[in-house]
């Protein structure tokens, strides 16, 4: 069997506030010092170490905000290359693989696990770069599938439901302003028009009272 | 046999969004879309003989698998029904309501839960992951452009979202529930009426419907107080209603329910359609508007704008779903059998005639379920394969002209406009039904540059999850699709866009049509049905006349409120 493979992440990955100064700059309080040992399904924890410092210059913390490692991105990808989107559990695989035109669609043999393989391969050294270096890396493949799956899925794994293991302490939603899946809408939806209507956000577990599993969780 | 349901409620409507977000010119990239006889003696079932017709345009398909031996024969049914959708139910609706015939509906996905609906309103793995939709590693349809070259799998969904399950893809739409115009039923006539026949496209290969509008009005009327659509009459028995759709066909009764309450994107529409000079109207929803009981004596709730809609279930049954409006009188019927999780591989027939089908059960055991009669409403791809496969009908020659079966594919021709706001607009909350449209380029009057027929003109606040939501920037904007600039720049437009549609008649042609794939097979072993299919100058004029449409003539822009449109 493989042997297991941690994440070392600082805890604040794993949750925050968010909140804004008076000044408007946006400020993460952190319920958690330290460090925490994350298990990983996928990646190896050289692979997640490159993940979370690439999808960190994606979408990096910066004077507008969190990041995607304040999120927690990298266990979202990890999750879902485990789950049966990162086997192609649900795309037609059957050959022969041909090139075709581009609304066609990806029409390759890889699934994502192989993707994120063989570019990771690429990356070796990456997360001891500077972020300079890191940038003009991540410039030189970006027309690349890789990257190109990599740039997604951050954004997903930033403003997911934190049931998928992204956007930790919902980070992402309180950053953008979005209140979460609430089950009604019908007293706002003609008023406040043209203004922000925002609240602090809620998970769907916590809008259900009940936990509520991705699909990475049930169809493994 | 009957052969019903070939096609949907009404064929050409939806909003398909990729689910990246972008929704501009979806028609010029788009696309993306989208024997055996059985011999039963009596006794036993016996094994089956190959089947006869194997040959496609492109050469020999190889046999496509012998099912044999069937292990188990059920006791006849009357009546069969192959795909338990909008079309199947509402077949077998009327079958058990008012005849004492039993019917029994094949559905190869699972059945569905109420309550699994709000467990399943989450962006990642409903709008993106698809989960509600068909498991494509099993089967999907193959597409080329033209009969020259080779087709290829769609491998994973972009703008095509088959359905599978119990309501099949009337669980995960829109709601959106607009009625044909008079001349679509009529359409060569009317073109040819119209037009010299040297305006006409090469290959146009359009026929009238043999149905026309008013045959089929007070059956419309009947769906829309089944599924409670809401919305506002244009045209009341001949009579014009300034709010309504003015260009619509005739009604003979106001929509059943009132329209739906107005957002901040449709209050701009409507604003700058009007100042246009324009007919904006509330767009027709079976999300339900208001607290709704139908003449079954089925109630639903009002639609709560949840904004997980189009491609999710809805957790209160509020938007008109097979699962909610049909089973509820169907379920407790004895004459009444639904079998989920069984997937008809083949009709039976012989001397012209349907005996049954052949189905691989839930354990993947073959059975045949022996019927009177046997109604096919499995979708339109998925009713002519079926039929291909069985070895029923006289396939289609694109060569020669010869043939009904796989005839006439059509398409939808749907181009899409993104248009910034500087306020919010909240695009969280909304509805599939929720929008606001135009009828004005539906007609002939106003179209230019060589465009035969023209479409609505619609906006849609469905719901936009976050994901999807993020990373709307005008063009321009930032050079880099990401780092910190982009970053900001995302935050900054983060719920500033709204779309605009135009979805215009899409014509059939001589060279567009559907056959077996001589090449790829679903996971039984059998063909995967193909389409050849491509847009002619025809689409691209549509194409170009919404997108070229003077700029004053930009709704929101109009309205003020809007930046400049992005395609
Ligand atoms: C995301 C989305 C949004 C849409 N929005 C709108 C909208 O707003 N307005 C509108 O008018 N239309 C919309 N549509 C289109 C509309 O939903 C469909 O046209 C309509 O529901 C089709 O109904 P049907 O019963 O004919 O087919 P389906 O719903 O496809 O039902 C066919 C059923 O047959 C089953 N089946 C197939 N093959 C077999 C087999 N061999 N054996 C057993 N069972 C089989 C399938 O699993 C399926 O359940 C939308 C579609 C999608 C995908
Ligand atoms: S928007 Fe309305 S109809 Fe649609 S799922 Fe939500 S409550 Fe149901």
């Amino acid at each position: 069997m493989k042997r297991r493979e941690f994440l070392t992440i600082p805890a604040r990955s794993l949750g925050g506030s968010l909140l804004y100064t008076l000044a408007g700059d946006p400020v993460i309080l952190q319920g958690q010092d330290g460090t925490v040992r994350v298990p990983l399904r996928f990646f190896t924890e050289a692979e997640a170490l490159i993940v979370a410092a690439a999808s960190e210059r994606i979408l990096p913390r910066d004077e507008a905000g969190p990041g995607a490692s304040d999120a927690g991105v990298v266990l979202y990808i990890d999750r879902q290359l485990a789950g049966p989107y990162g086997r192609d559990r649900r795309r037609y695989i059957k050959p022969p693989f041909m090139a075709s035109f581009p609304e066609h669609g990806y029409q390759g043999k890889e699934s994502p696990r192989e993707i994120y393989r063989a570019g990771l391969a690429q990356l070796a050294g990456f997360a001891s770069l500077s972020n300079a270096e890191q940038d003009a890396k991540l410039r030189a493949i970006e027309k690349s599938l890789f990257f190109q799956l990599l740039r997604t899925h951050t954004v997903e794994g930033f403003l997911c439901d934190p049931m998928h293991g992204g956007n930790a302490g919902l980070i992402g939603w309180q950053l953008v302003g979005y209140p979460g899946p609430l089950m009604s809408h019908r007293d706002e939806i003609d008023k406040n028009l043209g203004q922000p209507w925002r609240r602090q956000p809620k998970s769907l577990s916590d809008i259900l009272g009940r936990p509520v599993k991705g699909w990475e969780e049930v169809d493994l | 046999m009957v052969s019903g349901g070939t096609g949907s409620m009404r064929v050409p409507v939806s909003v398909f969004n990729n689910g990246d977000g972008v929704t501009r010119l979806v028609a010029a990239l788009s696309l993306r879309l989208w024997r055996l006889f059985y011999r039963m003696p009596s006794g036993a079932a016996r094994r089956l003989v190959p089947r006869a017709s194997g040959v496609s345009q492109a050469g020999l398909i190889p046999d496509a698998g012998i099912i044999e031996p069937v292990v188990k024969r059920l006791k006849p049914v009357d009546v069969v029904i192959v795909g338990g959708g909008w079309s199947g139910l509402v077949m077998a609706k009327e079958l058990v309501t008012r005849t004492a015939l039993s019917v029994a509906v094949l559905e190869r996905g699972p059945a569905r839960k109420l309550a699994e609906y709000a467990a399943g309103m989450d962006e990642v793995d409903y709008n993106i992951r698809l989960r509600m939709m068909q498991d494509i590693s099993e089967e999907t349809v193959t597409h080329r452009h033209s009969t020259a070259a080779a087709a290829v799998p769609v491998r994973q969904y972009g703008s095509f979202n088959p359905g599978t399950g119990v309501g099949g893809a009337g669980e995960h739409w829109g709601g959106v529930s607009y009625r044909f115009d008079e001349h679509q039923f009529t359409m060569a006539s009317h073109l040819r009426e119209r037009y010299p026949a040297k305006a006409l496209p090469e290959n146009l290969a359009v026929q009238d419907w043999g149905v026309t509008y008013h045959d089929l009005e007070p059956f419309y009327w009947k769906a829309e107080q089944m599924m409670g659509v809401g919305g506002k009459a244009g045209n009341l028995n001949g009579k014009i209603v300034e709010g309504g759709n003015i260009f619509e066909a005739p009604r003979s009764h106001e929509y059943p329910n009132p329209p739906h309450k107005t957002n901040y994107l449709m209050a701009e529409f409507t604003r700058g359609a009007s100042e246009l000079g324009y007919h904006p109207y509330p767009v027709p929803a079976a999300t339900l508007t208001e607290n709704y009981t139908n003449p079954d004596g089925v109630s639903r709730p009002a639609c709560a704008y949840c904004g997980f809609c189009s491609r999710y279930g809805c957790m209160i049954g509020a938007k008109a779903q097979p699962s909610n409006t049909l089973m509820p009188i169907l379920a407790p019927k004895k004459n009444f059998q639904l079998r989920p999780l069984c997937w008809v591989r083949r009709i039976v027939h012989r001397n012209g005639r349907a005996e049954g089908v052949v189905y691989s059960g839930p354990n993947g055991e073959e059975i045949l379920q022996p019927a009177r009669i046997v109604v096919l409403a499995s979708w339109t791809l998925n009713n002519t394969r079926l039929l291909m496969l069985s070895g029923i009908g006289e396939r289609y020659d694109p060569a020669t002209g010869k043939g009904t079966l796989g005839k006439n594919l059509t398409h939808q021709v749907c181009v899409g406009l993104q248009v910034f706001f500087d306020k919010p607009l909240n695009s969280f909350m909304g509805a599939g039904g929720l929008g606001m449209a135009i009828g004005d380029f539906e007609g002939e009057e106003k179209l230019e540059g060589g465009v035969l027929r023209g479409g609505g003109i619609r906006s849609q606040s469905s719901g936009d999850g976050p994901i999807s939501a993020f990373g709307r920037i005008p063009p321009g904007e930032v050079q880099s699709g990401w780092g910190s600039e982009w970053k900001k720049a995302a935050l900054r437009w983060y719920d500033r866009m709204g779309s605009m549609m135009f979805e215009g008649d899409h014509f059939a042609y001589r060279q567009n049509y559907m056959d077996l794939d001589p090449v790829y097979k679903d996971k039984f072993g059998d063909p995967l049905v193909r389409m050849t299919l491509d847009w002619t100058d025809h689409e691209r004029s549509q194409e170009q006349f919404f997108v070229k449409m003077p700029p004053q003539q930009n709704l929101w822009v109009a309205g003020g409120s809007g930046r400049q449109p992005r395609l």
